[in-house]
């Protein structure tokens, strides 16, 4: 027997929850799951063209793997960005979208939260996988490392999963979140050294007629360390500094509890607030 | 087994209702705080206990709270105030099909919808083909659920529902799906579980179902517990005082004709004269008919039709029938059946009357289902169907 709220009967849920949403994406196109390939590969195309062509941008060359290749470079950063935007955008909606089923059933509302973030992690692996092997094929041996992305796969769903909650429960009582979220994704999308490298943003920089330490205040963004220890492990084949992981990981677990906080407060009135 | 399956100890809940229901930031940072609301109280400190195997009923009008206690016993809503405690497995059926998937298949959403519902992976398989074969939806396992037309989609989902197995099934009015046929398996299915010692609440306005299932009602009235106790007496006490708030409802149903002239209104009276307070079963009854018509209407014919509340077609006393054609009435008057013993069984019906040429073809008036009214239990004692046939048994072996 699997009681309500035990282990099983959660972890059973989840997994359903998240076959659910695994199989209505792509359910009745054509491609199916090759959008979830196409999709990052458009972008790194896109993004290419403006970096390489346009901007004559330099190859970025890993140190110390010796690879010189702009889309790669652009991918290691691209896919961990596109699971955490996908992911909150996609927690965001995971209640209200839910809304008849939270009104009409009770199972504890977390698992909606983690089946979303998990849905958009089944794609993430799969399109992390494809990366590996093109990595592979241009030389850059990165199986020792895989145990490292492991921990930071980890680490980043930590995080996305407190944000998510929060988020999630946040937007049954204003949905304006939704809205909000869009665009400081946006915003965090280019506050996050993605398409360009880090180096490019300066140390010291007069803003506002302040001389402002910009880089360190730009590494304040979690998403800054994390892109960077992904392609340190990746592109360039090192270890990240042990104090990005330290600060990332602290972020994963602070969300986490947050997270947690926060819903369980919000959680009692979803079904009269749906 | 005589232990408590559920025990409500004063439960109150507080809904907010917003005067403008602002979703928005702009609207919460304007005012300064997010919105102006009322409090209603849907639950005032309930205290109600189930004993285990007891089928109870819980009744009232709508807007009492019976949904809502429901609501908390299945957790969905929290009390603000009092506790809950539920001993064992429970299951609501709420809405049935929650959770269904449109593009996913009916074996997909058998496994989806049992896991919302409480039931483990491989129960889920050991059950899988009694869900499929009770549903009957065999051919279509595999197909869509968006296809299903709506009886298979209902019959699906009920059959998930009830096949969890629960120690307390709660069920909220969803008794009535399916074709008729359906229809008596989910009884029979239902009686199963009784008969197994379930304990069940349901909430119904379906006082004729909730009499035949439940062994005890609780009575609900402004969010407090008003009575509780056996079914019959509960809803006897409740039909006391509905009734009388429905004599003056003239207006349920539709009404049409040429206009000459009318049925003005139907009266339910005793046979001395005064208003029936309390219709029973065996009861003596007059049907009055007041008419009234513009211009005098030659051979009329009167009729009064009986309808159940679900919509069942009891009987149509009609004067032409019965022989009694005048060559014509005019102006204002009143005409009565009498009814010796009304051999309706308990439950409620819809009167409805109409005057009409001698063909039948030219109506002058016709009003269909307009005046509502309770038959609670009386004698004969009979709950099933919709009429006695007032007969009486003999030759049983009885002592003494």
């Amino acid at each position: 027997m699997a009681a309500l709220g035990t282990y099983a009967h959660v972890r059973d849920l989840a997994l359903n929850l998240t076959s659910r949403e695994l199989k209505g994406k792509y359910k009745r196109s054509v491609l199916g799951w090759c959008w979830s390939l196409l999709n990052p590969l458009a972008t790194a195309l896109i993004f290419t063209m403006v970096f390489k062509v346009f901007f004559q941008a330099p190859n970025p060359s890993g140190e110390p793997s010796g690879l010189s290749n702009f889309p790669l470079w652009l991918l290691c950063g691209l896919l961990p960005w596109n699971y955490l935007a996908n992911s909150l955008n996609g927690a965001t909606e995971s209640l209200v979208a839910n809304a008849n089923l939270i009104k009409k059933v009770y199972f504890p509302r977390q698992v909606l939260v983690v089946a979303n973030v998990a849905s958009w992690m089944v794609p993430f692996l799969i399109e992390f996988g494809v990366l590996a092997l093109l990595l592979l094929a241009f030389g850059n041996f990165v199986l020792p490392w895989l145990p490292v992305v492991l921990v930071l796969i980890l680490v980043q769903t930590s995080f996305v999963l407190g944000i998510g909650l929060i988020l999630g429960a946040v937007n049954v009582y204003f949905r304006d979140v939704k809205h909000l979220i869009a665009i400081v994704l946006q915003a965090l999308f280019y506050a996050t050294p993605i398409v360009y490298p880090l180096s490019l943003v300066p140390v010291r920089a007069v803003l506002f007629g302040l001389d402002l330490p910009v880089r360190s205040l730009y590494r304040l963004n979690p998403m800054v360390p994390m892109v960077e220890a992904f392609r340190d492990v990746l592109y360039d084949l090192r270890l990240p500094p042990f104090g990005d992981l330290v600060y990332v990981s602290a972020w994963g677990l602070g969300c986490m509890a947050l997270g947690q906080l926060v819903f369980r407060r919000l959680e009692p009135r979803f079904a009269e607030e749906l | 087994m005589s232990g408590l399956a559920v025990s409500v100890k004063g439960v109150s809940k507080r809904f907010r209702l917003y005067h403008e229901r602002n979703q928005s930031l702009k609207a919460s940072l304007v005012r300064g705080r997010r919105s102006r609301y009322e409090e209603l109280w849907a639950l005032r400190d309930v205290t109600l206990e189930v004993r285990e195997g007891t089928t109870l009923g819980l009744i009232g009008r709508n807007g009492s709270g019976k949904s809502t206690l429901l609501k908390t016993m299945a957790r969905i809503l929290r009390p603000d105030t009092g506790r809950i405690v539920v001993d064992g497995r429970l299951s609501a059926l709420l809405e049935l099909g929650a959770g269904f998937h449109p593009e996913l298949s009916g074996r997909e959403n058998i496994f989806l919808n049992g896991s919302i519902l409480g039931l483990g992976r491989k129960e889920l398989k050991a059950k899988f083909d009694d869900i499929v074969a009770f549903a009957e939806v065999e051919p279509f396992i595999d197909t869509p659920v968006k296809d299903y037309s709506s009886g298979m989609y209902v019959r699906l989902g009920f059959s998930v529902a009830i096949n969890v197995d629960p120690a307390v099934l709660l069920v909220d009015e969803v008794l009535a799906v399916g074709d008729e046929q359906f229809q008596r398996k989910c009884r029979e299915k239902f009686a199963d579980l009784q008969a197994e010692g379930r304990t069940v609440v349901i909430v119904s306005h379906d006082l004729g179902a909730v009499r035949d299932v439940c062994h005890e009602a609780a009575l609900l009235e402004d969010g407090r517990l008003e009575q509780t106790g056996p079914v019959g007496e509960v809803i006897d006490h409740y039909l006391g005082r509905v009734h009388h708030d429905r004599l003056d409802d003239g207006s349920l149903g539709a009404r049409w004709g040429t206009g000459e002239g009318g049925i003005e209104r139907i009266e339910v009276l005793e046979f001395g004269g005064g208003p029936a307070a309390r219709l029973r079963t065996g009861d003596p009854v007059v049907f009055r008919l007041h008419f009234d018509t513009t211009e005098p209407i030659e051979r009329p014919v009167f009729t009064l039709t009986v309808h159940t509340a679900g919509g069942v077609h009891v009987t149509a006393p009609n004067t032409r029938d019965a022989g009694l054609v005048p060559d014509e009435v005019k102006g204002r008057g009143h005409i009565d059946l009498r009814v010796e013993r009304l051999l309706l069984v308990p439950g409620t019906y819809d009167l409805g009357a109409s005057l009409t040429d001698y063909t039948g073809a030219y109506q002058y008036d016709v009003r269909h289902r307009a005046f509502r009214f309770e038959v609670v239990a009386g004698s004969p004692a009979e709950r099933h169907g919709v009429m006695s046939l007032g007969g009486r048994w003999e030759g049983l072996p009885l002592e003494r």
